[in-house]
């Protein structure tokens, strides 16, 4: 089992969603989150003064897969929230040693 | 039957719909100071508006009671010589004023203008306080309000607004000086802002100013807040006609006229320097408007108001930015709104003022000379400096005395909590018990059992 874990921008959210429903994901962990790369931040302007504001907004998605469907995940991913321009995030993958499911007590692969 | 009414009418000189006027006016002005915590406390960060509101809510609550104590006398009384300061004897706790023999021959209850004027003293108490965001105690706060209202804007008042009539003697710049101030070009706008700029220097700079992104968290609230200021300004200006007649139209027009022509001007130099016209540009160029119409509100035509509030919009906007370059750490920017603002609106009456409006002075562009505007240079002049001096004094003593300013960790950690023990903001309430900051519920009473 593996956890992948992708940052991508904020407007691509919707389609990224909907490509990984099509590779048959059907759930995710996802949380508004803030930090920078090379990008950098952006400027504001407040009352002439120029703010240089270092974080940028970011959307980021957890799930938890077996193994075989760690790639086309990748995949879908890299598929809908490529724009190609600098800021589009960061995809990677950790092994995940044991998962249970609240409910039932379920482990590991019969828990995804 | 048919004498009553005359007798009635004969025993007291009040006009009912002038009087209606001036209770719905000082209504006016109370709403500016809920219309200012919110133009301010929407421009702190999220962990200091509580702190910001409550300066406001707090000059709202001493000085009202300290005007009437004192203030109203000090300001309003009759002249204890060179027209420097009023009796404080004579109206302390205006019980005096409670009898219609107190009127005299004014049409409004004399007891209502002490009020409507005490309004303009909790206003301009509470302008002050945007120097000093972030930063300050808030018992120093409200020992500096008090102070302040006796030993500053009492005898400031005095000197601008107390008219002399007879039987009366009155304050040294409007009777002496002919200062034209129509609304508080002076007593209000500069005074607040000299006061301010001399607070922000005793109380010194924020942790981090200039370094850190100290950005409005919550602009809605500014937006809010300036359009509550604007409504109530037609108080605040149209009120000071005292009187429901012709005047106090055409000051309500200049009023109108003076957030929109600000607003325009503000924004126009915003697009052009910083490529943006801003929602912030828009609230604070409103307010440098009717700052500017204040004091001129009374003495210029419907286009010379759009003329000062325009220019009053460019210049302030231009003139926020030197806190920076100067280091000064002027938060809110009372001195770049309020005493820049108030100084183009008291000089621009020596120059636009035209005798066809209610205070009857011509300026240079009108064919009046350069004299009043000359006027106009002394009064906004001494009050400058009074303001600055003696605000300056009461903060440095407050500093020494009982500390005027929050411990550092204190002040980054966030003043709302520390000093009033509460958040603005709960946002994590879907979370239930474990969302940070919610913590566990004690209920005091309960504990005491």
């Amino acid at each position: 089992m593996k956890l992948v874990t992708a940052v991508i921008k904020p407007h691509k959210w919707e389609d990224t969603r909907a490509a990984l429903e099509t590779v048959g994901v059907t759930g995710m962990t996802v949380s508004e989150v803030s930090g920078y790369g090379r990008q950098k931040g952006h400027t504001e302007v407040y009352r002439g003064a120029e703010y240089d504001i270092a974080l940028v907004p970011k959307i980021r998605l957890e799930i938890v897969a077996a193994d075989a469907d760690v790639e086309p995940i990748v995949t879908a991913i890299l598929g809908s929230a490529q724009t190609g321009r600098i800021g589009d995030g960061k995809v990677w993958v950790v092994p995940v040693e044991s998962v249970v499911r609240v409910r039932t007590g379920d482990r590991d692969d019969s828990a995804l | 039957m048919t004498t009553a009414p005359v007798t009635v009418l004969a025993a007291t000189a009040l006009d009912s719909g002038n009087t209606a006027w001036l209770l719905a006016a000082s209504a006016l002005v109370l709403v500016m100071a809920p219309g200012l915590a919110l133009f301010y406390g929407g421009m702190v960060r999220s962990k200091s508006v509580l702190n910001m509101m409550m300066m406001t809510f707090g000059s709202l609550a001493v000085i009202s009671i300290v005007w009437v104590l004192v203030g109203y006398s000090l300001a309003f009384g009759d002249d204890l010589g060179l027209g420097l300061l009023g009796d404080p004897r004579q109206y302390a706790g205006l019980g005096q004023l409670m009898g219609e023999q107190a009127n005299g021959t004014s049409t409004v209850p004399v007891i209502l203008v002490a009020v409507f004027q005490g309004l303009f003293c909790v206003i301009t108490g509470a302008l002050v306080s945007g120097a000093i965001a972030d930063r300050a105690r808030f018992g120093a706060w409200l020992v500096f309000v008090t102070v302040w209202t006796l030993v500053v804007y009492a005898p400031v008042a005095h000197w601008v607004f107390d008219r002399s009539a007879p039987g009366h003697h009155g304050g040294w710049l409007l009777n002496r000086v002919g200062l034209v101030d129509f609304a508080g070009g002076t007593a209000v706008e500069i005074c607040s802002g000299a006061s301010g700029l001399a607070l922000a220097v005793v109380l010194g700079r924020r942790v981090g100013f200039g370094r850190d992104p100290m950005r409005p968290h919550n602009l809605t609230l500014v937006m809010l807040g300036a359009g509550l200021l604007w409504f109530g300004w037609f108080g605040f200006n149209a009120g000071s006609a005292a009187g429901a007649g012709q005047g106090a139209a055409v000051v309500f027009t200049d009023t109108l006229l003076a957030g929109a022509a600000g607003a325009l001007g503000w924004l126009l130099l915003e697009r052009l320097r910083d490529a943006h016209a801003t929602s912030l540009g828009a609230a604070s160029g409103m307010v440098a408007g009717l700052v500017a119409i204040t004091p001129s509100c009374g003495s210029l035509s419907p286009i010379g108001a759009i003329t000062v509030a325009a220019v009053a919009g460019v210049v302030c906007a231009l003139a926020v930015g030197l806190k920076y370059r100067l280091r000064l750490d002027d938060s809110l920017d009372v001195v770049g709104v309020h005493l820049v603002g108030g100084l183009v609106g008291t000089l621009g009456v020596g120059v636009l003022a035209t005798a066809a409006a209610p205070t009857g002075v011509d300026g240079l562009l009108h064919g009046g000379g350069a004299g009043q505007l000359g006027r106009q240079l002394v009064g906004a002049g001494v009050v400058l400096v009074y303001a600055f001096t003696m605000s300056g004094i009461i903060g440095l003593a407050l500093q020494r005395l009982m500390g005027f300013r929050v411990d550092e960790e204190h002040e980054v950690s966030g003043i709302d909590l520390v000093v009033h023990a509460e958040t603005a903001y709960d946002l994590h309430s879907t979370a239930g018990a474990r969302s940070a900051g919610t913590g566990v519920l004690h209920i005091h009473r309960e504990e005491r059992r």
